[in-house]
């Protein structure tokens, strides 16, 4: 399983890299299928308000109006109903393309449980909602679709009459089953959008939206489509005949000819596989992430840039229990931190230049605390030998981009690219343990944490605080943004700015750490005398 | 082209390939779900088994107080309905259909469909609502055409006593 969700996510890797070059990193679609899904639905909402409008109840009156509107005013309606179903066609290829890819990043275990199993009923609300759509046209098709899915619906033995018995002659449908269906049609997209809603609460500014450009991009095919491959319509629906050969819609109705050759009961024990399936994945078998982040009381003063950096919400603020005097702290919820280490990378107290006492900071992961980060990039930092200019560069990646898992020298491996405190990348400068600092990231175009580019950048850049000191020379920090299958570029990367770092001239400030040790000494008998 | 011109483009272009190959695959291809010379029978009524009723003897009624000596009583539980097609001499359908509801008070309801080849067929019906009284058994012949595609319903009219083709 590990192994084949590897290979899932290099393949994606690639793909997506190609559509890096077309789309450009922040409006590839790879990385938006969230917001790509949201504005999908946005646009069959507004487009069947409009074809509401227009729409007739009744077992005449459905398909006349339908036709109507698709021949007669085809330029605004039959547009409209096409935009209408074929953005209900991408919904179901953005969401499926979204689960896989959020299988083969493994971003559905562990304190992210919540999204995948809140995800399972969007599936189905979209299915539904597709469903009950195509039945309101009543043409060939949707007299297909209906007596399929009442025989499908009749063999779970519930009803009182068979449901199939309506589609039995002309006579046995009444009108009154088209309003019911308008009502189905409407109540079943609610349901998707409260369950859509549900489905991002567990993260922080969850993206509905994608970047206007590429919302513009994808608006633009739609309508061009819309217009050159109008939606059919497959002639009216008669009750007195059978549809022999139809056009389906594979992408929403790609079940019902499997419904019609298979026995109800296999579908019925198939779709509860499935189900059960998808929610159980998750725990079958359960990540073991690292230990949640833990507070320590002593080094935070509840300055909330933690909260603000969590990509998951896992912390919050509440009121102080220690009695000092701030009026909040940092809380964590161990059932939703994933230990990405964001929030110790934003956290001020984060500094490794302290010298008094254990280096301890304000939140701090378990499993790979500041202190021993510090260690781990002083050992790399003397593998990489003790001679400034010599082009040393000391790389810190992070585990899920073209650095992961690698044990070249001066190589630390970090969980998220932005767990690493700006003052780390000052303190190896300035303690000459490196001519200069990589940071090897995920690829741009998505963070496998949500927001450990974007928070990096902004910090390097002085937008976000924490800071990075603008006494750090930044023509001696690199950042490399590149996915697991960049591995080439990044040495590429790496190479060039050792060749730059050793044609500079050896970085002057260098206080060594054996020199700041022997300075700091004295300076704490004086305070203990002072004291 | 530079920069976002050039996304706009080739990502237009992109998308507009995946948005086509997407219309493409919501009408295409096609699928046939009868072949052509085939037909469809679809048998559905919903009619009510007989109740098991018999006579309380002298004794049974003698054990009762004066005010619940009714003779004859009646199970709660229904009788199955037996449903029996027949097209050209070959059975189609032969089963007793239950009757519905948790305890069985209910009508037998049934939905069928048969796919057969289009043209001439000898329908043969035979529905009996009491085990016990099979002389009783309603019964018909219908010699039908059935074109290519044709839908042929079969319903049993209770008020008639009879069965129904549409």
């Amino acid at each position: 399983m590990a192994r084949a969700r590897a290979a899932l996510r290099r393949g994606f890797d690639r793909v997506e890299r190609g559509l890096d070059a077309a789309f450009g990193p922040d409006w590839n679609p790879m990385a938006q299928l969230g917001p790509l899904g949201w504005f999908l639905f946005w646009i069959v909402l507004g487009t069947g308000i409009y074809l509401f409008i227009f729409f007739d109840t009744g077992v005449t009156e459905a398909y006349g109006s339908v036709r109507w509107l698709s021949t007669d005013h085809w330029w605004h309606a039959g547009v409209t109903r096409s935009l209408h179903r074929y953005a209900s066609d991408l919904m179901v290829v953005v969401m499926f393309t979204h689960l896989v890819r959020e299988w083969a990043f493994d971003r559905y275990r562990g304190a992210r449980w919540f999204s995948w199993i809140t995800g399972v009923p969007v599936i189905w609300f979209v299915y539904l909602s597709g469903i009950t759509g195509y039945w309101l046209v009543w043409d060939r098709l949707a007299q297909y679709v209906a007596t399929i899915s009442a025989e499908l619906l009749d063999a779970v033995g519930i009803f009182g009459e068979p449901i199939a018995r309506n589609f039995m002659s002309p006579a046995q449908l009444s009108d009154r089953f088209f309003t019911l269906m308008v009502f189905l049609h409407i109540a079943i997209p609610l349901l998707l959008l409260l369950a859509m809603w549900i489905h991002i609460q567990r993260i922080t500014a969850a993206r509905t939206n994608p970047p206007r450009g590429l919302a513009a991009i994808m608006l633009g095919a739609l309508i061009a489509v819309a217009l050159v491959l109008p939606a059919p319509l497959q002639g009216p629906a008669d009750l007195a005949t059978v549809p022999q050969r139809l056009g389906i819609d594979w992408l929403l109705l790609g079940l019902y000819p499997v419904i019609e050759s298979v026995p109800a009961g296999v579908i019925w024990a198939g779709a509860a596989l499935f189900t059960i399936g998808l929610i159980g994945m998750p725990w079958l078998p359960p990540r073991r992430d690292g230990r949640a982040a833990e507070v320590f009381l002593d080094h935070c003063n509840g300055c909330e840039r933690c909260v603000a950096d969590c990509p998951y919400a896992a912390v919050r603020l509440a009121p102080r229990s220690d009695g000092a005097p701030f009026r909040f702290e940092a809380v964590v919820d161990p059932s939703r931190c994933v230990a990405c280490g964001i929030c110790m990378g934003a956290c001020p107290s984060s500094s490794p230049f302290r010298r008094s006492g254990e280096l301890i900071t304000g939140i701090d992961l378990p499993d790979q605390p500041l202190a021993a980060l510090r260690d781990e990039v002083i050992a790399a930092g003397r593998a990489l030998g003790d001679t400034p200019g010599t082009g040393r560069v000391l790389t810190l990646a992070c585990g899920w981009g073209a650095g992961a898992g690698s044990t070249a020298p001066g190589r630390v491996g970090v969980p998220c690219a932005a767990m690493v405190p700006p003052a780390m990348i000052d303190f190896i400068i300035s303690r000459g343990l490196a001519d200069g600092v990589c940071i090897a990231g995920c690829a741009e175009r998505e963070c496998h944490n949500r927001f450990g580019v974007a928070w990096t950048e902004a910090r390097f850049a002085r937008t976000r605080d924490p800071y990075l000191r603008e006494r750090v020379p930044r023509e001696r920090v690199l950042t490399v943004w590149a996915g697991p299958t960049e591995t080439g570029r990044l040495g590429e990367e790496l190479d060039a700015f050792a060749r730059r770092l050793a044609a500079m001239p050896p970085y002057e400030r260098i206080r060594p750490l054996e020199d700041a040790a022997n300075r700091a000494a004295p300076r704490r008998r004086q305070r203990s005398v002072a004291g | 082209m530079k920069g976002r011109l050039r996304h706009l483009a080739i990502g237009g272009l992109v998308s507009l390939a995946l948005t086509l190959a997407t219309a493409v695959l919501s009408a295409w291809p096609s699928w046939q779900s009868l072949p052509e010379d085939s037909a469809l029978i679809r048998v559905s009524f919903s009619v009510s088994g007989a109740r098991n009723c018999r006579d309380r003897t002298a004794e049974e009624l003698a054990a009762l107080p004066r005010n619940m000596r009714r003779k004859r009583v009646c199970e709660r539980r229904r009788s199955p309905v037996r449903l029996s097609i027949g097209i050209d001499g070959a059975t189609l359908f032969d089963a007793a259909i239950p009757p519905g509801g948790l305890s069985g008070t209910g009508p037998s309801r049934v939905y069928r469909r048969f796919e057969v080849p289009a043209g001439d067929h000898r329908i043969t019906l035979r529905l009996q609502t009491d085990p016990a009284a099979p002389d009783k058994a309603v019964t018909a012949v219908h010699e039908v055409t059935l074109d290519p595609g044709q839908n042929m319903a079969i319903d049993f009219d209770t008020t008639t006593g009879s069965f129904v083709l549409y």
